[in-house]
């Protein structure tokens, strides 16, 4: 009698904790150096993350959250990056095919805090709302880093239709 | 009181357990869609409801020809249904002499009524990870059901 009851638990464990995971998030490792400093500081310590799946359910994103999406040149990969311009945004790029990049219906930029160590828009292009599969919320491991993580863009990556214009005559 | 209190509970707890069951199902081995708009014609028309299945999507077997579910690449909250025309590396016609090369990780998306359908010849070429599932066949209406194979 005792084998089905395991069996029984099995069969609603799984869906159960797949469904958690689905749809409130989970805790991720983080690899690589292109968060550089605000994710892996340093190559000896490996942040884990906390990724929020609740908050992106409706597609809305701000400018400096930090995501995680589909990589949109490999399926089977997910990356986390910073978003730094929304739909109708336009976006100084750097080392794009365009200097100035008007951000589609339906899009987001994103980039890596660590300049010219990342594979994202500025090698990409726009990528689609779609790809987006949850927002960073918090470092959950190692203790040392304990922290919610912050919205915060560089003054010098804030696109260009929402900063203050400043001419010098 | 407290039976009933502890019954309902127990009754919550079924909900759950069963609504996440359904879940993985629909979310990992099947669903059913519901089809609008003409630009399937004449293989799918509009208000025709497709079984469709999310195991090919997952182990990343698709063809050319095969119809597919994916989420808009416009309007995130849209799903669009379209038959794959061109994999990664292959080369589409675009124009009446120019070629271009479907990327890595993308997927060239066509609707078969060419004259009236917004897919990749309007967007470009589309992630796969966009895609979320492969229609099987039609269910609905009763006269119509098919099997959808690949062209």
């Amino acid at each position: 009698m005792k084998i089905p009851n395991f069996f029984k638990n099995l069969i609603f464990g799984v869906p159960i904790g797949i469904t958690i995971v689905d749809s409130v998030g989970y805790v991720a490792r983080v690899d690589g150096i292109s968060m550089q400093p605000a994710l892996n500081p340093d190559k000896n310590t490996t942040d884990y993350v906390f990724l929020n799946r609740l908050a992106v359910r409706s597609y809305e994103v701000q400018r400096g959250d930090i995501v995680s999406l589909v990589s949109p040149k490999d399926p089977t990969q997910k990356i986390i990056k910073r978003v730094v311009g929304v739909q109708g945004d336009l976006v100084k790029t750097l080392g794009y095919r365009e200097l100035v990049v008007k951000v589609p219906d339906g899009h987001f930029w994103i980039e890596g805090d660590h300049t010219g160590h990342s594979m994202d828009s500025n090698n990409f292009g726009p990528v689609s709302l779609g790809l987006l599969t949850a927002k960073a919320s918090c470092i959950v491991w190692p203790p040392s880093r304990w922290q919610i993580i912050q919205n915060f863009l560089p003054t010098n990556r804030v696109p260009l239709n929402i900063k203050p214009i400043i001419r010098v005559f | 009181m407290r039976d009933h209190l502890v019954k309902l509970l127990g009754t919550l707890g079924y909900v759950f357990q069963y609504g996440c069951v359904v879940h993985c199902t629909f979310e990992y081995v099947g669903d059913f869609v519901l089809c609008s708009g003409p630009s399937m014609e004449p293989t799918i028309a509009s208000d025709d409801i497709l079984f469709t299945e999310h195991v090919s999507v997952l182990t990343q077997s698709m063809k050319r020809g095969d119809i597919v579910i994916a989420k808009c690449p416009t309007n995130p909250k849209q799903q669009i249904c379209k038959r794959i025309a061109a994999l990664p590396g292959e080369k589409i016609k675009t124009g009446f002499a120019s070629y271009e090369f479907v990327p890595l990780g993308h997927v060239w998306l066509e609707g078969d009524n060419s004259s009236n359908s917004t897919d990749s010849r309007s967007y470009g070429p589309v992630p796969i990870g966009l895609i979320r599932s492969k229609a099987v066949c039609k269910i609905w209406p009763p006269k119509h059901v098919t099997m959808l194979s690949g062209t």
